[in-house]
């Protein structure tokens, strides 16, 4: 089981506590898009053996979004950070590249 | 007006500790930029204690203010003041963006006394380290309690308090009287 820590309110609880919200960083398509873009923008999902990034509620907790940098291999948790923000920071990639290095996650390494 | 009554209308079971729906209280929900000064301000004003910390509670007499999320606080107050206390936050936030709403009817609370066996009757339910030293009397933890959320904190050593939402009072009722069940002592976190 998943120990999260979440970034809004502190508290380091166990995943029963939070709810999975899907992949993170995505690029939100609009009118303009072409039938491409929308449909990869709805179905083209990661589904990596390895690092991956999602998105979390506190859901039973602050009730507050957050991002996760995790394994999907190992479950090790990388770190978490503020869901207002469109790409990782760069502390949890380094942090990333220390324990996997030449890690890539869509256009983030 | 119809008279009001609270969930269970003070239901209560003695078990290993005693558990009892507390009865009608007043609870208000107030959202907004908490690093404001006229909030914090307001809340403080009509709870008589100091701004809680993050996850903290405060009480002072029969109020208390607790930390619910980054822009969420919880005013406890007597059943009848919560009215009037929505309009005096209203009035005093006027023009900041806020929300002041009176929750009393849509949640319900129990106490757990009887020592400090409440720790692992509320530990049994949920997932959060009740240990003392771990948990102790001024922290407000919101989280799970079996299949529902809820929000614990402990007035004092020897009890315990649970906050859920109205319509799940008899569940939790059901629940916390099962594990207080003479014979279920674990005494790990006494």
């Amino acid at each position: 089981m998943l120990q999260l820590e979440c970034p809004n309110c502190g508290v380091t609880a166990e995943e029963t506590e939070f709810a999975q919200g899907g992949e993170a960083h995505l690029t939100r398509r609009g009118p303009e898009a072409s039938e491409q873009e929308f449909h990869d923008y709805l179905f083209a999902k990661e589904n990596p053996r390895g690092v991956h990034f999602e998105r979390w509620r506190h859901v039973n907790g602050c009730g507050k979004w957050f991002h996760v940098a995790r394994c999907t291999a190992t479950l090790e948790i990388f770190g978490t950070y503020s869901a207002q923000t469109l790409e990782p920071p760069r502390e949890i990639r380094d942090r990333i590249s220390k324990k996997r290095p030449g890690w890539s996650w869509r256009e983030f390494a | 007006m119809a008279k009001a009554v609270s969930a269970l209308d003070g239901a209560s079971h003695d078990g290993y500790v005693r558990v009892e729906e507390a009865g009608l209280q007043g609870m208000i929900t107030l959202r907004g930029d908490l690093s404001l000064d006229a909030v914090r301000a307001a809340a403080t004003t009509a709870s008589g204690t100091e701004m809680p910390g993050t996850r903290e509670i405060r009480a002072a007499e029969d109020r208390a203010l607790a930390w619910m999320s980054p822009d969420e606080l919880l005013l406890m107050l007597p059943y009848e003041e919560a009215p009037e206390t929505v309009q005096q936050l209203q009035d005093a936030l006027a023009g900041t963006h806020h929300l002041a709403v009176n929750v009393s009817d849509a949640r319900a609370m129990f106490r757990l006394s009887g020592g400090p066996p409440v720790r692992e009757v509320a530990a049994k339910l949920c997932p959060v380290d009740l240990a003392p030293g771990r948990f102790e009397p001024g922290e407000f933890r919101r989280t799970r309690l079996a299949q529902v959320a809820a929000a614990i904190w402990m007035p004092d050593a020897q009890s315990l308090q649970v906050i859920c939402f109205r319509s799940v009072a008899g569940y939790v009722h059901d629940l916390l009287c099962d594990a207080a069940a003479p014979g279920g002592e674990v005494g790990y976190l006494v």
